[in-house]
């Protein structure tokens, strides 16, 4: 097992790799940052020498290799438009987005899993259909309209929840929480809700689909024929079987919660780092561009890997497979 | 005979379909009684596993006991529903499936699979579960029972799954064994060894057993009794040898004919012509008399006399030179 993990983490690596280098390239498309840099009254001798200055007159291998090497050194350089060092302001913005992120998961893949379900086990009750079909709202609605709607019924017209921000945070160590204050978590439920229904909605129908599917197999049969209870038959020997491909398609989408949050932070004006990347593109602040990229893939990856742990201590058929090594 | 487990009368089995109602079981009546094993034969479709299932309570809907009596010990379960149905499940009535490589689930190792049915049923503690769970699996032919207890199911070869199955069949000890073509999926070399190990264990404890096969093999080497079913009724029933023998209803008769093990030494194996019925176009009258080569006028308009009255359900049962 140390040995997968060793051998997926050396992958991992290759990827963020490729990752940086797609990125990276990407840049020299989105525009020139000197022209945002200098105002009205610049020379060509003041866009020559910020241009040396910054290191973009240099070719392509090098800005990338001299990225990475900061980069593994933790610097990500200092940001075009704040002036300030990048790991700075992302550690900063990271606990609002992490948060936001954390509960809309958890909101996800508790009512995801626990509406699959019900909606298995109940295939054919009323609740059951009702929920199948509400779920095709959180499926093709888009994630801004969602998020519209909500505002418009639960701040604009109710007044019951903040429409922006993150409301009060407290500091702890390094990490900013709004978790603590009454203001900071009203704030998160209108945004938690719009980034998970998707996640949750596709949670839901997936794990519905397998446990239908599960619920075919010889194994449930068998264990009817047992006179097992129906709750051992649903949760013990179902649900487990559904879980394997469910977690796959979970962790996947808990990256994507991450990345998506970009246009649930831009409804909700909530300072987190999808944010701040929307507003380094409108400027082409490049070194913010660069970092937030690298954040979003290591944790991609990062999520893979746990996902694939997991698998060793749901499947006891790849414990064995997996030891014996191929 | 005496001590009888299981009685089924007049059990008909019905599944509403687009176009119109098919009867899967119609009107089969048979008894088991304890220690028995009763061979259920037929060809794929003929109603045997829907029968066994019905008994258990597992027809998936929309199939369902449409007329008739089904008998545990005594007392009538064909109307149960829900937890009482579930209680009798494995206590009364344990189930061994055709495929022991699906049947087991692969994520519970084999002793909790085990140890979860006896705390089901059996007023015992954890520990005492365990215990028996590794005599279960002794009982079955499991070597090195202790250490393999918690081992998962693709750890283990087909026939020792299959062992483990019936070890878990049998381990809330109850009266009635369905066994539904329990060595279909199993090498030839292990078959025997199987169908050996369910009857010791049946012997020993005096359990009845339903051995549901399309294998003439495994009748004439497991069963003491056999019932041969045809488009979903029982045409003939009696002690195995003499239904093997001298079978005395045309479809037995053209089924042995077509049987390696019967008709051994002939250059080639007996074909009985045409196909059996689909169930929604079972013929009038007998449901074999457009393939049978005896049938006469009544054959077509009267179904079959009732079983419990003789041994089979022809109105012109074929006596022993002609079966020759």
């Amino acid at each position: 097992m140390l040995a997968y993990i060793i051998r997926r983490i050396v992958q991992s690596a290759l990827v963020l790799l490729v990752v940086g280098l797609t990125a990276f390239s990407m840049f020299r498309f989105v525009g020139d940052p000197i022209d945002n840099m200098l105002g009205q009254e610049r020379t060509a001798a003041d866009i020559e020498r910020l241009r040396e200055q910054l290191g973009l007159d240099q070719s392509f291998p090098v800005q990338y290799f001299k990225f990475l090497q900061e980069a593994a050194q933790g610097n990500f350089g200092m940001s075009y438009r704040q002036g300030r060092p990048v790991a700075e302001i992302l550690m900063e913005r990271a606990p609002a987005t992490l948060e936001l992120a954390a509960v809309s998961g958890a909101l996800a893949i508790i009512f995801g899993i626990a509406f699959g379900v019900f909606t298995a086990i109940r295939r054919n009750g009323f609740l059951a259909n009702f929920i199948m079909s509400a779920s095709l709202v959180g499926v093709s609605l888009p994630t801004f309209l969602i998020g519209i709607l909500l505002i418009y019924i639960f701040s604009v017209e109710l007044g019951w929840l903040p429409s922006f921000g993150r409301g009060d945070t407290v500091q702890i160590g390094g990490w900013s929480t709004g978790l603590l204050t009454a203001t900071g978590l009203k704030a998160l439920i209108l945004p938690s809700i719009t980034l998970g229904l998707y996640q949750m909605t596709l949670i839901m129908r997936l794990v519905r689909s397998e446990m239908l599917e599960v619920l075919r197999q010889d194994y449930i049969r068998f264990a009817r024929a047992r006179g097992l209870h129906d709750r051992a038959i649903n949760f013990r020997h179902a649900l487990k079987n559904t879980m394997v491909p469910v977690i796959t398609v979970i962790g996947l989408q808990l990256g994507a919660i991450i990345a998506f949050a970009i246009i649930t932070e831009t409804v909700f004006q909530w300072p987190g780092v999808g944010l701040l990347f929307i507003n380094a593109v409108q400027f082409v602040d490049i070194p913010v561009m660069a970092a937030y990229l690298m954040l979003i893939s290591v944790m991609f990856v990062g999520i893979n890997l746990i996902v694939d742990i997991l698998y060793f201590f749901i499947d006891p058929r790849l414990r064995v497979d997996r030891a014996g090594g191929h | 005979m005496s001590d009888t487990v299981l009685s089924i009368r007049e059990l008909s089995v019905e599944i509403p379909t687009h176009t119109g109602i098919v009867k899967p079981v119609d009107g089969v009546s048979y008894d088991i009684c304890a220690g028995e094993i009763l061979g259920i034969v037929g060809e794929s479709g003929a109603g045997k596993s829907m029968a066994g299932n019905a008994v258990i309570g597992l027809l998936s809907p929309p199939a369902h006991i449409a007329a008739g009596e089904i008998w545990l010990n005594g007392s009538r379960i064909d109307a149960l529903e829900g937890e009482d149905m579930r209680r009798l499940r494995g206590k009364q009535i344990g189930m061994v499936f055709q495929d022991p490589l699906t049947s087991l689930n692969p994520l519970l190792s084999i002793g909790d699979q085990l140890t979860e049915t006896m705390l089901t049923h059996l007023d015992i503690s954890r520990g005492e579960a365990d215990r028996r769970a590794i005599a279960a699996l002794e009982e079955v032919g499991i070597p090195g029972a202790a250490e393999r207890i918690d081992s998962y199911p693709h750890e283990f070869s087909g026939g020792m799954r299959q062992r483990v199955v019936i070890a878990l069949a049998l381990c809330a000890e109850p009266s009635l064994i369905i066994a539904d073509e329990p060595t279909t999926a199993l090498d030839v070399s292990v078959q025997a060894q199987i169908i050996a190990l369910l009857k010791r264990l049946c012997r020993d404890r005096g359990t009845a057993v339903m051995l549901i096969t399309h294998d003439m093999g495994v009748i004439a080497e497991a069963a003491d009794r056999v019932g041969v079913m045809y488009a979903g009724r029982l045409v003939e029933l009696g002690a195995v040898r003499d239904v093997l023998t001298a079978p005395q209803h045309p479809y037995t008769h053209g089924l042995m004919a077509s049987t390696p093990l019967a008709s051994q030494g002939k250059a080639r194996l007996h074909q009985i012509e045409g196909a059996m019925p689909r169930l929604n176009k079972v013929p009038e009258g007998c449901p074999f008399h457009p393939r049978c080569a005896y049938a006469r006028d009544k054959c077509r308009v009267a179904p079959g006399p009732k079983i419990a009255d003789g041994r089979t359900a022809c109105w012109f049962p074929l006596v022993a030179e002609k079966a020759s």
